[in-house]
């Protein structure tokens, strides 16, 4: 599990990295939505893989703790997936509104050599 | 009771800012009672003072980081803050009278009471911190109050220096002082007050030194920083009678004096203050000669007078500092007699130069005679003040304190200073009272109203009593503050002002004479040259300071700019992504790392199949995104589901309904944008040769990308096949029932045990939906982007081709039937958003994700019926969802402090609702409710402000036609 995981991770960032480094807006903020991805994926791994363990307390008796998944790292990834979609929808709207100011949706806000 | 004395003249300052302009006089009286209450209270503290108590006063603000808003009054602080408070009143009275009607009178007394604040905040703070914090203070208001008449390019040129030098001096101070801090071990001065030998011990003690020094002499205006003060005169003169007297440049000294008892003695001490000293005290006295200013000729006597103070302090025995302590009072006195004696002269005749000045002796002679009176003070003469404090300096500077050159040339030194004080001193009553009248003054002069020279009066007649009677009059508040920085080591010494025929008096003497024969020499030279003195005039502070300034801030800068500097984003986001592979690499090459024997066991096939999908999604949207942005972001889609299905598999529901929901609002927010996008340009040498250079560079971007996604893999795979530690999570996992409340502990976290956090969160998503509001509100799309979609022309086009159908007939009919079942969709999606957030404590769920859901289901009849369609049967207002949101939640939180427990303390307990049955409820469900209310306001704000550009478009396109044929 953790090989195959950690080349889905592997494969989004460098998937994620290349296309910030275009030069069209919009291949910048796919990249930045698969890079989320990658990191969301990352910081959850963080807190190791856990197939069918309980993420709800049993209200009886907590009992051993190590059944259970890994709260923290769920609250942060949890935390990231709004504040992305938030990052994405304003990136979305500056990259609108560059293009509707300059005319190009080259990251630059002019064209440049071609790329 | 001490805190009277920050809290007033600050809370006035407030105050006196919404005075209506045109009421001069009641803003003055306001500024005044406020000044002259804390006088009478520091008068009133002088019993207990001067029994050698230490008045203190303490709120805790940092404590764990030893930082407390301390306020601690002995003698010393006492004499400043009644020479501050008193000073203050007199300035306010004047200033009633200086300000012309024109001025804003409001403004100038606020920033004046914020000032007398900031200083008695330096003069009473008991703590180094809050000490840099009030210092800082009297930079920034004093920055404000010279630049008063901001119109005038030299107050602002003024202003700018004395800020500029001033707080680098006082950047420079608190370094010293966190130094300070941490060779004592404690912030509080009094602890810092007893630990002198400590600090002088110490190795770091002259880097301290020089640190706190350079703050220091910045403020009191020492060599070589000592340009700053003459070109601060541009400010009104009620300004500069109290900064360059009682005040600013008192600072500098007066924190000279509250650390000699623990810093002076030492050589460093002696060589750096004693050199600073004795130049300022030299070349500010000379200096000032060659000025034809009247208010230049103080501000360098100034300089020079703050030099002798410097001195006093620098030979390190306490009868010196006796000394300084009595001079800094008597300088005060006169100084700030003669700023006002200058403003009124400036006031009645238009002019302050002296080379146009003469003869107002007939006009003024009330003026005159205090003018007359205050500058004797001045240059020393007997029976005023400055004559004793010049004597007691003459005398200290005869004694050997250490054998060597500095100290055997002080007495020379001080006697040519003395010299020329008496110099200036003439030359500003003899040039500007005596002589021929000019007949070229801009007014005719006369003398000022009577309280505009009562300030002056009570001054000079300070001077006078003093000078006359110093035991009496002085004495016992000299001893008191003296007594309270010397302690035990007070030296004996007498205040009269016949000492018998001894070397001090013949010095003084001495100066005297030849000041006198010096002026009656130089008078016709001075009457018409130019100003400055000579030779150094070329040698302009101001100048050299600005080339340094355009130096640095312009020319290195807009260098260093061109060479390190693009405009470009992609190198940046180039060197970005390589500077963090180096950061994350470099640690791990550094520490040996090594590579983590690989395990193929265990892999479920479903697992590994699924990830091939996500897998071919991720480089397909990689490579579609040039090409064909809708396939992009529909195997975008296709790799966001793929990670939602991990987080379920990996027991993590909560992410997996949170993830699967934001992918639905994304996917629909950036299908709204696609129609804004250009179409793509076509290479045309696409289908040549790619240049070679276009291929490189491509590679390059491949390789950073396969390093960086390989080191993360690596990093993750390292990590995830290792034990797991002991964290934090067993605290969450253990309490979250218990004390939360909840058995989700994922919720309980992100409500209770981190609710500070969420707020935080939940700030910032409102305010990128307002911040995408104001943006589309200003939306000008490009023209090539005005027209209908293509899809919506085509089906316009086959309506027009039969007759039987009606122009937006398809447009309608399109997606006809799944625009029924979404309608009828909408409350079923609400009730998944109440079930959602309901259960959110206990089980997957709440707020964010029942949010989300609720604006699904708003969007989804967006997507049915249109934006037309909709508004005209529901109003929704996202600002106000949001609104109510970020109360509710900030509400919860302060709601706890009525029950007396910390912001966001949550309480938890179990309810019985018929139907429902037994239902958890948490104080923090008022929260997540918050959450919930501002996730669906600025979601659908965000996704509606988008929407609403299709409607706008036609209205723009129209215009842009009407224009277009109104200019045929």
């Amino acid at each position: 599990m953790e090989i195959i995981l950690s080349a889905a991770i592997g494969v989004l960032t460098a998937s994620g990295v290349y296309l910030l480094l275009r030069p069209r807006t919009y291949q910048v903020i796919i990249g930045l939505s698969l890079l989320s991805y990658a990191v969301n994926l990352f910081i959850f791994s963080m807190g190791r893989l856990r197939v069918n363990a309980p993420p709800i307390l049993d209200p009886g008796g907590v009992g051993d703790l190590s059944r259970y998944t890994d709260p923290v790292p769920q609250a942060l990834v949890l935390t990231a997936i709004v504040i992305g979609f938030a990052m994405t929808a304003l990136f979305l709207v500056v990259l609108l509104a560059s293009r509707g100011f300059t005319g190009t949706d080259h990251v630059d806000g002019r064209e440049q050599r071609s790329d | 009771m001490l805190s009277v004395f920050i809290l007033a003249p600050f809370a006035g300052s407030l105050i006196a800012i919404f005075f209506p302009s045109d009421q001069r006089g009641a803003t003055a009286w306001f500024a005044g009672a406020i000044a002259l209450l804390c006088f009478l209270v520091a008068a009133g503290l002088y019993p207990f003072v001067t029994s050698g108590g230490v008045l203190r006063y303490e709120l805790a603000w940092m404590p764990e980081l030893g930082l407390n808003f301390t306020l601690r009054m002995d003698g010393f602080a006492w004499l400043f803050t009644v020479l501050v408070t008193a000073i203050g009143v007199l300035v306010v009275l004047y200033a009633r009278y200086y300000m012309a009607a024109e001025d804003p009178v409001p403004r100038f007394l606020a920033l004046f009471l914020a000032f007398m604040g900031s200083m008695l905040g330096v003069v009473l703070s008991g703590n180094l911190i809050l000490l840099a914090v009030f210092w800082e203070l009297t930079s920034i208001v004093s920055f404000l109050l010279i630049g008063y008449w901001h119109h005038n390019a030299h107050a602002r040129d003024g202003a700018r220096m004395a800020l500029t030098m001033t707080g680098m001096g006082g950047l420079c101070m608190l370094v010293g002082l966190l130094i300070m801090g941490r060779i004592v071990g404690s912030y509080d001065l009094d602890v810092v007050l007893a630990s002198g030998d400590t600090i002088r011990n110490h190795p770091l003690y002259v880097t301290m030194l020089i640190l706190i020094l350079l703050g220091a002499l910045t403020k009191s205006a020492q060599f070589p920083f000592h340009f700053w003060l003459p070109h601060a005169m541009a400010a009104p003169t009620p300004v500069s009678a109290y900064l360059h007297s009682a005040t600013m440049v008192k600072a500098g000294v007066f924190l000279l004096v509250r650390f000699w008892p623990v810093m002076a003695g030492t050589e460093a001490w002696f060589w750096i203050v004693g050199l600073a000293g004795l130049t300022t005290l030299l070349l500010g006295a000379y200096f000032a000669i060659f000025q034809q200013d009247l208010k230049g000729l103080l501000a360098y006597s100034t300089i020079s007078h703050l030099g002798l103070i410097t001195v006093l302090l620098s030979l390190g025995s306490p009868l010196a500092a006796v000394a300084a302590v009595f001079h800094i009072v008597n300088h005060a006195t006169f100084k700030a007699s003669l700023f006002m004696a200058a403003g009124i002269i400036d006031h009645e005749t238009g002019t302050r130069d002296m080379r146009k000045l003469g003869g107002l002796i007939r006009y003024m002679p009330g003026t005159a005679v205090l003018a007359m009176v205050a500058s004797a003070a001045m240059a020393g003469v007997p029976l005023l003040n400055g004559f004793i404090s010049k004597e007691m300096f003459f005398a200290e500077a005869i004694e050997t304190h250490q054998a060597n050159l500095l100290d055997a040339i002080t007495p020379y030194v001080a006697t040519l200073a003395g010299m020329f004080a008496v110099t200036y001193s003439l030359r500003f009553i003899h040039s500007v009272f005596f002589g021929q009248t000019p007949s070229d003054l801009p007014k005719i002069p006369h003398e000022p109203p009577r309280w505009m020279r009562a300030p002056i009066e009570f001054l000079v007649l300070a001077c006078l009593v003093v000078g006359i009677i110093p035991a009496i009059t002085i004495g016992p508040f000299l001893h008191t503050a003296v007594v309270s920085i010397l302690g035990a080591s007070t030296p004996q010494y007498s205040l009269s002002v016949w000492h018998g025929w001894n070397l001090p008096l013949i010095m003084s003497c001495v100066a005297l004479l030849g000041g006198v024969g010096l002026y009656f020499l130089m008078k016709n030279y001075l009457a018409t040259s130019t100003e400055g003195p000579p030779v150094f005039r070329l040698l302009h502070g101001q100048r050299i300071f600005e080339r340094v300034l355009v130096t640095l801030s312009w020319k290195w800068a807009r260098s260093l700019e061109q060479r390190l500097g693009t405009r470009r984003l992609q190198p940046q986001m180039r060197f970005l992504v390589f500077v963090a592979i180096v950061a994350g690499a470099l640690p791990l090459l550094l520490n040996r790392f090594e590579l983590p024997p690989l395990l193929v066991r265990g892999i479920d096939p479903a697992f590994a199949l699924l990830w091939a999908i996500g897998i071919a999604c991720a480089v397909g949207a990689a490579y579609q995104a040039k090409f064909h942005r809708l396939v992009a972001l529909v195997l975008l889609g296709g790799a966001g589901l793929v990670t939602c299905i991990t987080f379920v598999w990996l027991s993590a529901p909560d992410l997996a309904v949170t993830q699967l929901l934001v992918e639905i609002v994304t996917t629909v927010l950036i299908l709204l944008g696609l129609r804004w996008l250009p179409k793509r340009i076509e290479d045309t040498q696409e289908l040549e040769l790619l240049s070679l250079r276009v291929r490189l560079r491509r590679l390059r971007d491949f390789l950073l990308a396969i390093v960086a996604g390989g080191g993360v893999a690596l990093i993750a795979y390292t990590v995830m096949t290792r034990p797991m530690p002991e964290t934090i999570a067993s605290y969450f996992l253990e309490r979250a029932y218990k004390e939360g409340g909840g058995t989700n502990v994922v919720n309980v976290i992100l409500v209770d045990f981190r609710g500070f956090d969420t707020l935080g969160e939940i700030a910032v998503l409102a305010i990128v939906a307002l911040t995408v509001f104001a943006l589309l509100l200003r939306f000008r799309p490009q023209a090539d982007s005005l027209e209908a979609p293509e899809q919506q022309q085509v089906q316009n086009a086959f309506d027009d081709d039969h007759p039987d159908r009606a122009k937006g007939d398809s447009v309608a009919e399109y997606l006809f039937v799944p625009s029924v079942i979404m309608r009828w969709m909408f409350p079923v999606s609400g009730m998944l958003a109440a079930y959602l957030f309901l259960r959110g404590h206990d089980l997957p769920g709440g707020g964010f994700a029942a949010g989300i859901a609720m604006s699904i289901g708003f969007i989804l009849q967006y997507m049915s019926g249109g934006t037309r369609w909709v508004e005209e049967r529901l109003r929704i207002h996202p600002l106000r969802w949001m609104g109510i949101g970020i109360i509710v939640a900030a509400a919860t939180g302060i709601g706890s402090w009525l029950f007396g427990y910390p912001f966001l303390t949550s309480h938890a307990q179990y309810v019985t609702l018929p139907i429902v049955g037994k239902f958890p409820l948490a104080s923090a469900i008022f929260f997540d409710l918050g959450v919930f209310s501002l996730v669906v306001g600025a979601t659908v704000l965000i996704l509606i402000a988008l929407a609403h550009q299709s409607i706008r478009a036609p209205r723009a396109h129209a215009r842009v036609l009407r224009a277009g044929k109104e200019a045929k």
